[in-house]
């Protein structure tokens, strides 16, 4: 078989591999990194330091008992989980998250890492992650439950909203880059101004950064915009009804939607790969270090900021951050032309 | 490589469903959805025969059809709200009288 | 080979999903059997060499209108019971009508057939004069939106800047003050 489709093929097992790792190592993180705010420990019982924590999660969450509500609607409630955990799963596939490389010469042509690398990488990214609005209303209605309903209605409602700024924000890179792959997205960040201030485009975009992660938190609803699963108000919002593997599907697709937005954040703000004192093949571990660094910033936000009411979260989207982002798209328009002209 | 025609007889096939869905159907809902079906089915058409012709001319008349297909089902979708809220019905029926 | 087949089993997808939504009784199925549906035309638009209409497709279609199709569903919880009598109290359902509403159907398939297999040039193969470069670039499509057709773009913008406004002003409940 030839060898660079099997190293294609390892490069997306690995992928994905990586990917349910994740979520298992956020949820030892965030318990983790909220017991040490909260100035206490986090679980510390199972293994060394708690590291052992997911794996007696998921041991638990698999051996409950798979319950549906009698009035559920039977293909839909298995269907939302299914379709939330796809949506997360695929948006990654048009993410690279590392540089090209011949494996130090072992084949012929160079192999991206990463699942795929489409021409229209950015747009198929948001295309996707909005497919993921779905899992959650489809799951808020078909419980046939009040909590979870409306649950679901204010989820889809905050994240339809924030697509916008989403969407906006990513214009505004798109016109610095010049192109929709990803790719080149990040090879248009390598090298550095002065020698030493690397030349990535958050430096050229602050406000479309701040913007940008205002409106990833919003869409993969974490706090201060968790309102659906607010704890204290809907229960548990739309994943109310659920249990068992239905019910892990939920928290799993919300940190891989997380893992997702912060590696296109890595990849289209902070320079993707690329980093000093390491060689190109290596530029995987500085994609790690910083979408790290950008999933510790949202557990961080998480657990110090209070949670937004439904109606300022809404007001927010619409007559803040929206025409902030479009203010900063005509902006950086006019000063593209002007510097290219 | 697959015939325009294959391409053409997939949305001829499309627009028809979509005409059957809008004749034989009695729900508001189901009725606007077969209207996006033959929407569909001519945006198809477009990037089909834009594609044979070698030029982008398709693909930007097919941008243009989806932006009028959305305004298009909201607007549509606000008349039906404000129709069930007089009748509480969605069948097109109940509304053949002028009178209330 | 495999490109056949992959149009084989897109179309048949689209056609299959687009029929379960004509056909079902539940409004929210027969929603997600238009999605599904969208999701095949994403691919044989992908298969025409149009990335940009697909991912458009997506975003716009199954990722918008049909979330607001959803919702609407759920708002009025469209009931499931009444479709199949409404459809049966349907006022054209009388034999005589049914028969020549059919002779017509059939003669417009029959139309169809016919114009379909008897045009000249609709045998050759999609892209046979090339061009797959010029037509899959974003960029060149930017530059005939805004060039060539810059006044049908802005005329969509009021377009939908109206259908806003109308969309919002319809749906209000009557009596609401501002």
């Amino acid at each position: 078989m030839d060898l660079t489709l099997l190293v294609q093929l390892g490069v997306i097992g690995l992928t994905f591999f990586m990917l349910i790792n994740a979520s298992a190592i956020l949820v030892l993180a965030e318990r983790k990194i909220m017991g040490f705010m909260q100035q206490r420990y986090g679980p510390y019982l199972v293994g060394p330091h708690g590291m052992l924590q997911p794996f007696a999660d998921i041991i638990k969450l698999l051996m409950k008992e798979e319950l549906r509500p009698k009035g559920a609607d039977k293909w839909l409630f298995t269907l939302a989980p299914v379709l939330s955990i796809t949506a997360a799963f695929a948006a990654f596939a048009a993410v690279p998250w590392g540089a090209q490389t011949t494996l130090f010469g072992l084949l012929e042509e160079p192999v991206t890492l990463g699942v795929a690398d489409i021409n229209v990488g950015i747009l198929v990214i948001f295309a996707i992650t909005s497919m993921g609005v779905y899992g959650i209303v489809l799951a808020g209605w078909s419980s046939n439950s009040k909590y979870s309903l409306f649950g679901g209605l204010r989820a889809s409602a905050q994240m339809i909203s924030y697509e916008l700024s989403y969407a906006t924000a990513l214009a505004a890179v798109i016109l610095l880059a010049g192109s929709l792959s990803l790719r080149e997205v990040v090879d248009g960040q390598s090298g550095a101004w002065l020698g030493f201030i690397p030349s990535w485009y958050v430096f050229l975009q602050p406000v479309g950064f701040v913007i940008y992660m205002i409106a990833g938190v919003a869409e993969t609803n974490r706090a201060p915009f968790d309102f659906p699963e607010a704890e204290q108000e809907l229960v548990a919002g739309y994943n109310t009804e659920y249990s068992s593997v239905r019910f892990a599907l939920f928290p799993q697709a919300e940190y891989i939607n997380m893992t997702t937005m912060a590696a296109v954040a890595t990849d289209l703000y902070l320079g993707g790969w690329h980093g000093p004192f390491l060689p190109p093949e290596y530029g995987w571990i500085w994609f790690l270090l910083k979408v790290g660094a950008i999933l510790f910033a949202y557990i961080w936000v998480r657990w110090t900021v209070p949670r937004y009411r439904y109606d300022q979260l809404m007001h927010f989207g619409w007559k803040w951050l929206f025409p902030a982002a479009v203010i900063n798209l005509i902006l950086t328009a006019a000063l593209v032309l002007y510097f290219d002209a | 490589m697959i015939p325009l025609s294959h391409y053409l007889i997939v949305s001829a096939v499309l627009f028809t469903i979509g005409t059957a869905g809008v004749f034989l159907r009695r729900n508001f809902i189901t009725i606007l959805l077969s209207i996006e079906i033959m929407l569909n089915a001519v945006n198809l058409t477009f990037v089909a025969f834009g594609r044979q012709q070698g030029g982008v001319d398709g693909q930007i008349i097919v941008f243009f059809v989806m932006a009028v297909a959305a305004a298009e089902a909201a607007v549509g979708l606000a008349i039906v709200i404000g129709l069930y809220r007089h009748r509480e019905s969605l069948n097109p029926d109940a509304f053949a009288s002028l009178k209330w | 080979m495999p490109e056949t087949l992959v149009f084989y089993l897109l179309s048949g997808l689209a056609i299959g999903a687009s029929a379960i939504v004509i056909g079902q009784r539940n409004p929210m199925y027969s929603v997600m059997m238009l999605i599904a549906s969208f999701g095949a035309l994403a691919g044989l638009y992908v298969q025409l060499d149009a990335p940009f209409v697909a991912v458009a497709q997506i975003i716009i279609y199954a990722g918008a209108i049909m979330v607001l199709f959803l919702f609407v569903v759920m708002l009025l919880n469209a009931s499931r019971e009444n479709a199949a009598e409404w459809d049966r109290s349907h006022p054209l359902r009388q034999p005589a009508v049914v028969r020549f509403g059919g002779l017509l159907a059939l003669l417009l398939v029959v139309q169809l057939a016919w114009a379909l297999l008897s045009a000249r040039g609709l045998a050759g193969p999609v892209g046979a004069r090339g061009g797959a470069e010029t037509v899959s670039s974003v960029r060149v499509l930017g530059r005939v939106l805004f060039t060539d057709y810059v006044f049908a773009f802005e005329a969509t913008s009021i377009l939908i800047l109206v259908a806003m406004v109308g969309a919002v002003v319809l749906a209000r409940r009557e009596g609401e003050g501002s």
